[in-house]
């Protein structure tokens, strides 16, 4: 076995609210070996990209705590102050696609440029040198590389998007973490950037952490699937456990509620809404929405048992069949 | 016109006019000849891409925009260019809209109470015991119950599926006959959007209305409208029952379209989709000929000389494409 590029322990983010502390992760463990793909899915609100901007040491200014084990290549993070982790580790070792990053690209500045300023400006890399590995870099993800010395706004949303994504990657990332990158582009385009994250995992065996809302998106890049649910990984298995055969009531519901355009079935949906993350419900956080919900599930929290073929399931459903935490 | 028939668009057109420099007109060609009849109780999705025109032909029916060219005609009447206040009123009554966004549509200002009271009284409704009466129905037909709990909250006290229902019941309190949903479920969660569509589909069926669902998801279409319409740059490329359409596409973008879109299926990530290059074009110059034709894996001869019209293929399914011109 291959030793993992990333493991996450224990990980808690809370920030400070005028309501009190709102606890936007809890208890999130999870791990990624060099070239594998990890879906976080979840609805608004669940957490995930708070995850993300864990991952990066990115915080907001209220954020009122942050435990945990970030192990980047054997080496935890956490313990690592600003200057060091800037150094050495973010974009290097882990780099982050922002939701929307597609918008904030410097509109005077040409495209090719602000993705290898970087180099320039850091690495020390002549101008020349970087402009050509922006080059590189533009051919990777699908962009005629003349396109260097266009500015934002002679590209199309898809194109923009690409250009993201080359430059997270201009300092040769292990770890690429995506937040939606889709999210505001149309399916047609979307399908076009699937197509090619699938070309960039390949050809630089890139680990990836896709953060999105729709689980059936997550199908068509990533190896495991990690559902959350208020701030909480609710089931963690390989893509054919978590989509397949759905373990946690949560996971299933949603899987249900997402139509299909191949297939028949009847649609589902979960009545009631998220959980407040300041105030949430005593035991499981899904109790007051879950159809199965029996005596201690809003009593204790349930702990993550691990079931056949290493898949983490957080329901008292699985308390028999499991081996315990 | 048929009875059954509530509206009926014919060679509908929307166009915008953007000034350019000093003297210069720039012309968007949002919508450029949409012709469709919906009938009584109908919901017929209008589905397409972001610049498609799918929005601006929506609103157009209920004429929030006056069209171009072309005629509008609701429930037996020509309402193209209506102009008498009179006459305008009673058509808003019938013909509503709910928005996109929740949480943009609603007056902050203001209680669920005012925000379903405003059209009542606007239209003339003077007692105060009976508008409350027919929110609180409204309210219980969106099922915000019990209304009373509802009544005097803000819109940011509620959540955001909870809001898309007070959107719902704002277009429903005048008890209209025709309602357009411009993509009423993208801003709201995955695990209750089915709740929202059958909740449109419960109050169809209940009032007989007609839907018009305007929307990206070509997936929610097949579960809740009963036609589709397909649109690119502007113009229908193709219409019929939406299953059909969605099993058994006839017009390449179509394909294109469904191919894109993924079921939640592992096997996905082995394969590459079959997407067409490039993106939607400009609606200020639209290519010549089948506007599609600049992406079209079929494209030939004719395709980038004559416009192809709707033909009927099957019983009630159209396309516009000319692969099917000799069949």
């Amino acid at each position: 076995m291959s030793q993992n590029v990333l493991e996450v322990e224990g990980l808690n983010l809370a920030y400070k609210t005028v309501r009190g502390d709102l606890l936007a992760v809890k208890d999130v463990s999870f791990s990624l070996k060099p070239g594998e793909s990890l879906g976080i899915v979840g609805e608004s609100g669940c957490g995930k990209s708070s995850t993300a901007y864990a991952l990066m040491k990115m915080l907001p200014p209220n954020t009122s705590m942050f435990t945990g084990k970030i192990m980047i290549d054997g080496e935890n993070i956490m313990d690592l102050d600003e200057s060091e982790l800037r150094r050495r580790i973010r974009w290097k070792k882990i780099a982050m696609v922002f939701q929307g990053a597609m918008n904030s690209l410097n509109p005077v500045i040409k495209v090719g440029f602000q993705v290898a300023e970087p180099l320039i400006v850091h690495e020390n890399v002549p101008k020349n040198e970087a402009l050509e590995k922006a080059k590189e870099l533009f051919k990777l993800v699908g962009l005629p590389q003349d396109f260097i010395n266009r500015y934002p706004h002679e590209l199309s949303g898809g194109m923009k998007q690409r250009v993201v994504i080359a430059m997270s990657l201009v300092l040769n990332p292990k770890i690429l973490i995506l937040d939606e990158p889709t999210s505001a582009l149309d399916v047609m385009i979307q399908a076009q950037i699937m197509n090619m994250l699938k070309d960039l995992r390949k050809t630089l065996n890139i680990s990836i952490i896709f953060i999105t809302h729709d689980i059936a998106l997550a199908s068509d890049l990533c190896d495991k699937i990690a559902v959350m649910y208020g701030g909480q990984i609710m089931e963690l298995g390989s893509s054919e456990q978590v989509l397949l055969d759905p373990k946690h009531p949560y996971s299933a519901k949603l899987i249900g509620s997402i139509p299909t355009l191949r297939s028949d079935k009847k649609l589902e949906f979960i009545p009631g809404a998220p959980p407040d993350l300041v105030n949430p419900p005593p035991g499981c956080r899904f109790n007051p929405r879950c159809p199965h919900r029996f005596d201690p599930c809003d009593k204790e929290e349930p702990p993550l048992y691990i079931l056949d073929g290493g898949r983490q399931v957080k329901c008292f459903l699985y308390k028999m069949k499991g081996l315990g935490e | 016109m048929e009875d059954n028939v509530i509206l009926r668009l014919e060679d509908v057109r929307t166009y915008f006019f953007l000034p350019k420099g000093l003297f210069k007109t720039i012309v968007v060609k949002a919508v450029d000849g949409v012709s469709l009849d919906m009938k009584r109780g109908e919901s017929l999705a209008i589905v397409g891409e972001s610049g498609s025109g799918k929005t601006t032909l929506g609103r157009t029916a209920i004429r929030l925009i006056e069209p171009t060219g072309g005629r509008i005609i609701f429930d037996g009447k020509d309402i193209t260019h209506l102009k008498d206040e009179n006459e305008m009123k009673m058509f808003r009554r019938n013909a509503q809209i709910i928005f996109q966004d929740p949480f943009m549509s609603l007056n902050p200002y203001m209680t669920i109470r005012e925000i379903l009271e405003e059209p009542l009284i606007i239209h003339g409704y003077k007692d105060a015991e009976e508008r409350k009466e027919i929110i609180e129905k409204s309210l219980i037909d969106v099922k915000l119950q019990p209304p009373e709990e509802f009544l005097l909250k803000y819109p940011h006290m509620l959540s955001g599926g909870q809001r898309q229902r007070v959107g719902i019941a704002r277009a429903m309190v005048l008890n209209p006959k025709f309602i357009v949903a411009d993509e009423p479920v993208s801003m709201i969660d995955a695990s209750s959007r089915a709740e929202i569509l059958y909740l449109f589909k419960s109050l169809q069926e209940k009032y007989n209305l007609t839907f018009m669902y305007i929307t990206h998801d070509i997936a929610t279409a097949k579960y809740f409208s009963d036609n589709l319409a397909v649109m690119y740059l502007g113009k229908v490329v193709e219409y019929g029952p939406s299953r059909e359409v969605i099993l058994n596409p006839k017009h390449p973008y179509t394909s294109a379209l469904i191919t894109a879109v993924p079921d939640p299926d592992p096997k996905n990530r082995f394969i590459y989709r079959k997407v067409i290059s490039g993106e939607i074009p400009s609606a200020v110059n639209p290519p010549p000929g089948c506007r599609f034709h600049t992406r079209c894996p079929y494209k030939f001869d004719p395709c980038d000389k004559s416009e192809p019209t709707l033909i009927q293929v099957n019983p009630n399914h159209k396309v516009a494409c000319h692969l099917y011109n000799k069949k």
